[in-house]
This record gives structure tokens, sequence and C-alpha cells, in this order.
């Protein structure tokens, strides 16, 4: 489904010195998957998945979605392309000037479609992502979980083949969070649609992920299953999350051990 | 107080609402036309063009830097050229606009700006176009910020315009100077000045309102 080759993409600071982001990604996500990439905070994770909808302009290399370049693609190409391709941000980026409803249906405003279908598109939607009730609301009346909900179904309003997803769950708590990732699997089987997800948190990568890529300063230093990964980790990032994971439930069962109890 | 003060006061506030309504009305669309090129052709925005953001803010800087009064003389021939006169209050609505019209591009900048960038980036993942993203993303999101932006522009062109009795604009400001200054009628003088004041509470609470009123419908909490 995607295709990523050879991508670099560097940051000129104030201060006239570079940053290279990305540095050479190679990377390939089957149709249907929900992969998931994994790095420390600053690794190029968001510079990343934000290059394969053109967000960030990459400086060299080619980015197939679909079959189609998307770094061909130019002005109204590339907007038509990106339509295909949803998104969805830890900050969920709603807009407060308009309803959950009006939220929905602002992507389909833009691909040009009729009132009478965006009503029953929007209604639609808001009952995959279990809104319904809410549809006149303003998201400054919703809780976190809710807004994501909200921002999944603007992400899937013009039914993409992908879904990008950045951090989606950082900002919410462990229950929510597990909510929201049941929702993406839920989506990904009914829709049989296609999940980028990036984070940096182990719990998320375990709950949906199939495959999985981890990123370290903008190298792509292991790909392979998430099974493989916390099994038989090699890149030094990998060792450091699992070890981190697994020094986290030594202390706890310790801790637990002596009675303390958690 | 003398029998004439009614009818002085009366057709002075119906040239300054006349004035003030036109040249907030001219001052708003210029103001809004620069305010949006400035934040949107900047580098980073949604339609980059550097050399159009420079000149552009040059232009603003420049006539902002210059006392009104120099602006309406400067203005004179403009106002000659597109109203046929350079004197009375079509004359002191083309240079209160062009005047105003600087300092509003530089508040509708802040109030666009303010606009989370976050927002821009969600518009264009679903593939927005740059025009769709002003009109339906940035003025939406700013529309509290522009609505008290409004209410202070047209606060101070109210000021303004009595600056504009200079050029014998009429209005509130020409008869204090013409009346109160220059033939001592301090009655005059005085109700000018409560009619002015009067004006300005009015404008702004409407702004406060209406600014308000947005706001709690989109952050009303059940
Ligand atoms: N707009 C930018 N300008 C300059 N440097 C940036 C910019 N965005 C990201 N970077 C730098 O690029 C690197 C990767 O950032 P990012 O992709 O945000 O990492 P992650 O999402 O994995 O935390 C970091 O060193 C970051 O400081
Ligand atoms: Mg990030």
């Amino acid at each position: 489904m995607i295709t990523v080759q050879q991508l670099s993409k560097s940051y000129s600071t104030t201060k006239g010195a570079t940053i290279q982001a990305l540095d050479g990604i190679d990377l390939h996500i089957d149709r249907g998957d929900i992969f998931g990439i994994i790095g420390f905070s600053g690794a190029g994770k968001s510079t990343l998945i934000r290059c394969l909808n053109r967000l960030e302009e990459p400086d060299t290399g080619s980015i197939i979605v679909g079959g189609q370049d998307i770094m061909l693609l130019k002005g109204k190409e590339l907007r038509q392309a990106r339509q295909k391709i949803g998104m969805i941000f830890q900050q969920f980026n709603l807009l407060d000037s308009r309803t959950v409803f009006g939220n929905v249906a602002f992507p389909l405003e833009v691909a040009g479609k009729s009132k009478a279908e965006i009503r029953d598109r929007v209604t639609d939607i808001l009952e995959l992502v279990q809104l319904s009730d809410k549809a006149g609301m303003y998201p400054s009346q919703l809780s976190g979980g809710q807004k994501q909900r909200v921002g999944i179904a603007r992400a899937l309003a013009n039914d993409p083949d992908v879904l990008l997803s950045d951090e989606a769950t950082s900002a919410l708590d462990p229950e929510t969070t597990h909510s929201i990732l049941e929702l993406m699997k839920d989506i990904n089987r009914k829709l049989k649609l296609t999940i980028v997800l990036i984070t940096h948190e182990l719990d998320v990568l375990q709950h949906i992920c199939n495959r999985m890529a981890v990123i370290e300063g903008g190298r792509i230093v292991e790909t392979g299953t998430v099974d493989k990964f916390f099994i038989q980790p090699e890149s030094a990032t990998s060792k450091r999350f699992v070890h981190i994971v697994q020094n986290y439930y030594a202390n706890r069962f310790l801790v637990e051990g002596q009675g303390a109890g958690i | 107080m003398r029998d004439d003060l009614i009818d002085l006061l009366w057709t002075g506030l119906l040239e300054t609402l006349y004035m003030v309504f036109w040249s907030s009305l001219f001052a708003l669309a210029i103001g809004l036309a620069l305010g949006i090129t400035v934040v949107v052709t900047e580098r980073g925005g949604i339609l980059p063009i550097p050399i159009l953001n420079k000149v552009i803010g040059f232009i603003i800087n420049t006539v902002r830097s210059l006392p009104f009064i120099i602006l309406i003389v400067i203005l004179l021939p403009v106002s000659r050229f597109i109203v046929g006169t350079s004197l009375g209050p079509k004359a002191a609505i083309v240079a209160l606009s062009i005047g105003a019209a600087p300092f509003l591009a530089r508040i509708i900048e802040n109030s666009l700006k303010e606009v989370a960038g976050g927002k821009i980036e969600a518009a264009k993942s679903v593939g927005a176009s740059p025009v769709t993203i002003i009109f339906r993303v940035l003025i939406p999101e700013a529309l509290p910020a522009l609505v008290r932006a409004a209410t202070i522009a047209v606060i101070a062109i109210t000021e303004f315009t009595a600056v504009a009795g200079a050029i014998g604009a009429g209005g509130l400001g020409s008869l204090a100077i013409r009346f109160g200054y220059q033939r001592f009628r301090e009655d005059i003088l005085f109700a000018t000045v409560l009619v002015i004041i009067l004006l300005v509470q009015i404008i702004q609470w409407t702004g406060d309102l209406t600014a308000r009123s947005i706001q709690q419908r989109r952050f009303k909490r059940e």
C-alpha cells in the first residue's frame, strides 16, 4: 500500500545549522496492515508520517501510496490525493467554530459533496465512532476521547485508503487510549483500512500493531513483526524500550512481592 | 443652552455616523484583504510569497507611521480623484478608510495568527485549498478576535472623524472645533463630547456583546 524509498528531510535552524531529521528512509507497508513506528522523542517520527501526505516537504526520495507517487503531485492533484489519506493528531485539531457534525462535514465540503450526501455520510460515520448523540455539540463540550473520535470521523469522512496517526492517543488516559485503539482496530477490519501509527508507547504497539519499524536518529534501524520486537530486539532503541519495560515489570513485581502493593 | 443646540448636534451626529459607517466598512475590507495576505504569504504560511509579504508589510508600516493629520493632507489629491472633492464627509471617508486600513490590517493579522497551526494542518490533511482554509478555517476560527479587532478600529475611526474636521469633514468633531473652540460655545463643546463618549460606549458594548455571544455558543458548558 505504501512504499517509501530513500526519503530524506533536513531542517535548517535559525542559527544556520542543519538537522537531518530523516536520513534515507526505506519502508514498505502492506495493504490492510496496522503498522507501528516507534522511536524516542526527536527520532523523526512526526517528520516521517507528515511526509507521507506532504504536510512536510521531503528533500529527496519517493513515496508511493496506493500506486501513486505522492512526490510527483502538485496543487490540486496533491489535494485530491490527500482526501484519500486521513490523518489524526495528538492535539485533535478540531475546529472550535463548528459542531461535531460540522467538523466531520468539513472534508466532504472540501470534496464538493452535496448537502444531502454530506448529511447521510456524516450520520453514518458518527454512528461508526459512536457519537451520534453528540452531533450538535461543540468540541469544547467533549472529553478528550470523544474529541479524538471526532478526529477519526473527520479523517474517515472521504473514505480514505490510509489512516495516519501521529501519537493520537498520547494525550489520553489509559482507559480512553484503550477504547480509541479498539475503535481503530474495528475500522481497520470493517473498512479494510491501512493504518500507520506513530507512538512512543509500547502498550499501543502491543495492542494493535502487526508489523512495525523502529526509527532512531532519522533512520529505520529495525523492521519486522511486533512479536519479534519484544522477543528479539536488535537495535539499540528497541533494546532500550524493552529494557525499560522489563525493568518496570521487575520492579513492580518486587514491590508487590514485599507486600506494598500498587 | 440655546435652541439651536439640538439641531446642530443632530446634524453633527448624523454626519459622524455616516462617515464612521462607510469608513469602517472600507477600512475593514481593505484591512481584511491586507491582513489575510500578510498572514498567508509569510514564510511557512499556507501560500508563501515572501516578496509580496515584505512589500505589503512595508506599505502598512509606512502608512501607520504617518500622523493622521499629515495623512489627510497627503490624501487630499487622492480624495479629489476618487470622490471629486477634497472637502466634506466624502473626502474624509477616503482619508479615514486609507488611514485606518493598515492599523486594522495589523490587528487582523494578529487575530488570524492566534488560530492554532494544527487546525490549519488538519484542514490541509483533508485536501483543503488555501482559499478554503482562509474562508472556512482561518476567519471562522478567529471570528471572536476579529469582532474585537473591528470594534477597536471603529472606535479609532470615530475619534479620527473629529480630526478630519480639519478638512471641513463635518460631524461632531467639526462642531466642537467650529462652535466650541472658535466661537466659545461651551454648551456645544460639552454636549458634543458627551455624545461622542456615548457613541464610543455603544460601539464597545455592541462589539463586546457580539464577540461574547459567538464565544459562548462555542464554549458553552453543559
Ligand atoms: N520545523 C522544524 N524545524 C527545525 N527542526 C525540526 C522541525 N521539526 C522537527 N525538527 C527536528 O527534527 C528532528 C525530528 O523531529 P520529529 O520528527 O518531530 O521527532 P519525533 O516526532 O520523533 O519526536 C528533531 O531533532 C527536531 O528537533
Ligand atoms: Mg512527534
